[in-house]
């Protein structure tokens, strides 16, 4: 049977900031497991053979010509699906973390489920076999945030920084007018509740990382902590109005004080 | 007040005052950005040059020395600007970052179209691929445009 419906348009978005030596294999595989979905890498600023690479085995390539970090990135990805008509959009990340072949598990979930706007892939539910390997550290993160947002939403969340993500149209339209700068995503759960959006988590495998070095280095994961605390608390004070036609939606930031 | 004091803060205030003046028409400092420069001159060199308001505001605020307060209120500016700035900051890097993502886009189509003129002497994919209508989008469409 066939698993993708043939008159959708599915675009598979590599975020990769120096990532030459695992996104090769995340194209392959997408390339592999996935056939009908074209790669998108975005080489976000990379200063090793990132685009190069990528270009060799025959993906699109966005170049930005400096690093604007994973969200700019995964923005940049949201941009192009929009522009050029994509119905259904993934994030899979450069690092080799995300297994290509479960693209086919959050397509089918999104197919069975239309009201979905965005389906996630999460380490942590079910009694898998196959444990996350991540670091205690990070993982207490991680669970604190799930802890907060499901308050927040009203649904239980378990995994939201996983960035292995499904979007339909209207996330790819909301997430490509505005989507959160630095550690997008715990803040992008909060953004589709407060549109309305729907999303649900379905669990998946994940790999440890193939190459490269984490966004998140051990050194970080303070800041990080605290940034994401800081942008969940105001962001649920924030309204959010969805930007009208010739509003200057992208540029968040207002002028003046 | 010792008039020495006085002196200092009607000389520096004239002095700011005088600067963002001309920076302004050199065309160095964008007025957006000068206002509130001019403002905090303007309102230093009044308190310096009208005692009678400075120490009615030390004595209204609470401070001893009068000339403290003029620091106060020089202060307080301070903090105003800084975080003027920061605001100007967050929305320039806001801003560059969808110029990052345009050019990206740009390039990445410039270079499709390229390649397919290249290749088969086909018209360009590129191109067309574009959605042109989005019409009933809630979101805005360009990113670059303002009013």
């Amino acid at each position: 049977m066939s698993t993708v419906r043939a008159d959708l348009s599915h675009l598979a978005v590599v975020p990769a900031y120096n990532e030459a030596a695992t996104v090769a294999d995340v194209i392959r595989g997408i390339q592999r497991e996935a056939p009908e979905w074209d790669v998108l890498v975005v080489d976000d600023g990379s200063t090793d053979d990132t685009f190069a690479v990528a270009e060799m085995y025959g993906a699109r390539v966005l170049r930005l010509p400096f690093n604007l970090g994973i969200g700019g990135a995964v923005q940049a990805g949201f941009t192009y699906a929009r522009e050029n008509g994509y119905d259904v959009m993934a994030q899979v990340d450069g690092d080799g973390q995300h297994d290509p072949a479960e693209l086919r598990k959050l397509t089918e979930h999104m197919r069975a489920h239309p009201e979905l706007d965005m389906v996630c892939g999460s380490r942590f539910i079910s009694s898998n076999s196959h444990r996350y390997p991540a670091p205690i550290s990070r993982r207490t993160g991680i669970h604190i945030f799930a802890f907060l947002l499901s308050l927040f939403v009203r649904q239980p969340i378990s995994d939201p920084t996983s960035g292995f993500r499904l979007y339909n149209r209207r996330a790819i339209r909301l997430f490509a007018s505005d989507y959160p700068h630095d550690y997008p995503e715990v803040e992008a759960v909060l953004m589709l509740h407060h549109h309305r959006l729907r999303m649900e988590e379905i669990p998946v495998r994940m790999f440890q990382r193939g190459g490269g070095v984490s966004s998140i280095s051990s050194g970080k994961s303070f800041y990080y902590m605290v940034k994401v605390l800081l942008a969940l608390f105001v962001g649920l004070f924030r309204r959010r109005p969805i930007p009208e036609p010739g509003d200057h939606a992208p540029v968040a930031a207002g002028q003046g004080l | 007040m010792d008039t020495r004091i006085q002196l200092v803060a009607i000389v520096g205030a004239v002095f700011l005052l005088v600067l963002v003046l001309e920076l302004v028409r050199r065309r160095r400092l964008l007025e957006r950005y000068a206002l509130l420069w001019l403002l905090s001159a303007i309102v230093l060199l009044g308190l310096a040059l009208w005692r009678g308001a400075l120490v009615e505001l030390a004595q209204a605020v609470g401070i001893a020395y009068p000339p403290n307060a003029l620091f106060f209120v020089a202060f307080a500016f301070v903090l105003v600007l800084l975080l003027h700035f920061s605001v100007a900051v967050s929305r320039l890097g806001d801003q560059s970052k969808v110029l990052a993502q345009r050019v990206a886009l740009l390039e990445e189509r410039l270079h499709r179209s390229e390649r397919g003129a290249a290749g088969a002497g086909e018209p360009t994919t590129g191109a067309a691929e574009i959605d042109p209508a989005p019409s009933q989008a809630p979101f805005a469409e360009h990113a670059g445009t303002r009013r």
